[in-house]
């Protein structure tokens, strides 16, 4: 027998359930005096350099029918594309960024919405940079490991059409459900969890 | 936006990719919400770029007093929680069981009576005036944590005509990079409900539901006080960068 290698085993994710709200986001879900305020509510402030654009949509499943109990949250880079984490070598991030946020979906609705700004370019590994992008992630009740998904501008063709990750997806006509679109200052972007228009999911 | 994180070096290497036959399929037909919520196409993969290999980090300038004892953070003055007091603690460690410091790890749970404080909850059992349900807690320089809480019950849910759900506490972890992000369940040793759980039931390996149950922990029982139970969590590892070139833009 060789020496053996020790290493652990990830824990196995379970679903996020219907009462998420209570353990993410208490306040939003009516539980109030517990935290003075639901982490992850606010990723600008009034100092936060960058372009204020707001990013909302829905979560739709193989029925159509909105996700009225999801919660998402987002991860970014700040305007000059550096992020706000301790693995972040190349600099600092804006301090007044927080560059994660989290929000639930409108429990009549469906509709999240979330208030940001436009990340910068970061650098993809070996050469080049990646399009300007919006890491999320989504629980649920049903959904038994989190998904992992990225939204794209529609006012960057240029740049997503050089980006090394869109570059991966091998049908072209799925590249649309990776991109939010721009009106004003707002991006809709909607995620199917099925059907003919199912939103791409990463394994990263 | 966030404290320091002492000395350390920071974490910087790509992680091992995801077991995805340890996790439960995103197509579950024992647990039916999962087939319209499951998608059907796909994932695809890529190698970790800065966007998964950075995230958050919070700092305990963050947590309240109460915020690891649910026994206490939502209860009337002088009051308590109802229920079987219990610690809750362990370890935070990644995949080459190296402990991961600093990362922020919040709770949630039913009480004592098998409800959840929340409006969609429609369990005939009694709420506790003195019981929220939820904490937080960020783990020490040794990925240590732990919190007081009491025992959640047992609880109905509409899967099968006659479904219940074990005892359980969720569990929500942070690591350092986004693509750590976790949510699991903790069970605890001895339920006879887990073997009929539909939701435990989605993970495929005996061996991966084994890891979600806590084993009472004597040794760490608190005399006329409360009983322990211990979880540890383990996150993704990060590559080692052993001879690994510097990547343009690390």
């Amino acid at each position: 027998m060789p020496q053996a290698l020790h290493y652990l085993k990830e824990t196995p994710s379970q679903t996020a359930g219907p009462y998420v709200h209570i353990g993410l986001l208490p306040n939003f879900c009516g539980l109030q005096g517990i935290y003075p305020s639901d982490l992850g509510s606010r990723l600008v402030n009034e100092r936060t350099l960058g372009e204020r654009v707001s990013i909302s949509g829905r979560v739709f499943d193989g029925a159509g029918e909105p996700l009225r109990d999801c919660v998402i949250e987002f991860w970014q880079a700040d305007h000059a594309g550096l992020y706000p984490s301790p693995s972040e070598t190349r600099g600092a991030a804006d301090p007044n960024f927080a560059g994660w946020g989290r929000v639930g979906a409108d429990p009549a609705t469906g509709i999240y919405r979330f208030d940001t700004i436009k990340p910068g370019r970061v650098p993809f590994p070996g050469g080049g940079l990646q399009a300007p992008h919006v890491s999320l992630w989504i629980v649920a009740r049903g959904i038994n490991l989190g998904l992992n998904t990225r939204m794209y501008f529609s006012d960057e063709a240029d740049a997503n059409a050089g980006d090394p990750i869109l570059a991966r997806i091998e049908q072209k006509s799925r590249l649309k459900t990776l991109i939010g679109e721009r009106q004003g200052d707002a991006y809709t972007f909607d995620i199917r969890l099925q059907g003919a228009d199912e939103t791409v999911f990463f394994d990263i | 936006m966030s404290d320091s994180l002492g000395n350390a070096a920071p974490e910087t290497g790509a992680f091992f990719p995801r077991d995805r036959r340890w996790h439960p399929p995103a197509l579950a037909p024992g647990y039916k919400t999962t087939v319209l919520r499951s998608p059907q196409r796909p994932l695809v993969a890529f190698s970790n770029t800065l966007s998964e290999m950075t995230g958050p980090a919070f700092g305990h300038s963050l947590l309240g007093e109460l915020d690891n004892d649910l026994i206490h953070n939502f209860a009337r003055p002088g009051e308590s929680a109802q229920g079987p007091r219990i610690i809750v603690h362990g370890r935070v460690l990644d995949e080459r069981a190296r402990p991961v410091p600093g990362v922020l790890i919040e709770f949630w749970q039913a009480n004592a009576a098998g409800r959840y404080r929340h409006k969609k909850d429609g369990y005939l059992a009694p709420l506790d005036p003195d019981f929220g349900g939820c904490g937080r807690a960020i783990s020490a320089e040794d990925g240590s944590y732990a919190f007081r809480t009491i025992k959640p019950g047992p609880y109905p849910w509409p899967n099968g005509v006659n479904d219940w759900r074990p005892a359980h506490i969720h569990f929500s972890v942070f690591g350092s990079g986004f693509a750590q992000r976790l949510i699991t369940q903790m069970y605890f040793e001895g339920d006879p409900l887990i073997r009929h759980c539909p939701i435990l039931a989605t993970i495929p390996d005996p061996a991966a539901i084994e890891q979600l149950i806590a084993p009472l922990d004597l040794g760490a029982t608190i005399p006329m006080d409360a009983t322990a139970y211990r979880f540890d969590i383990v996150l993704r590892g990060r590559r080692s960068t052993l001879f690994e070139n510097r990547l343009e833009g690390n």
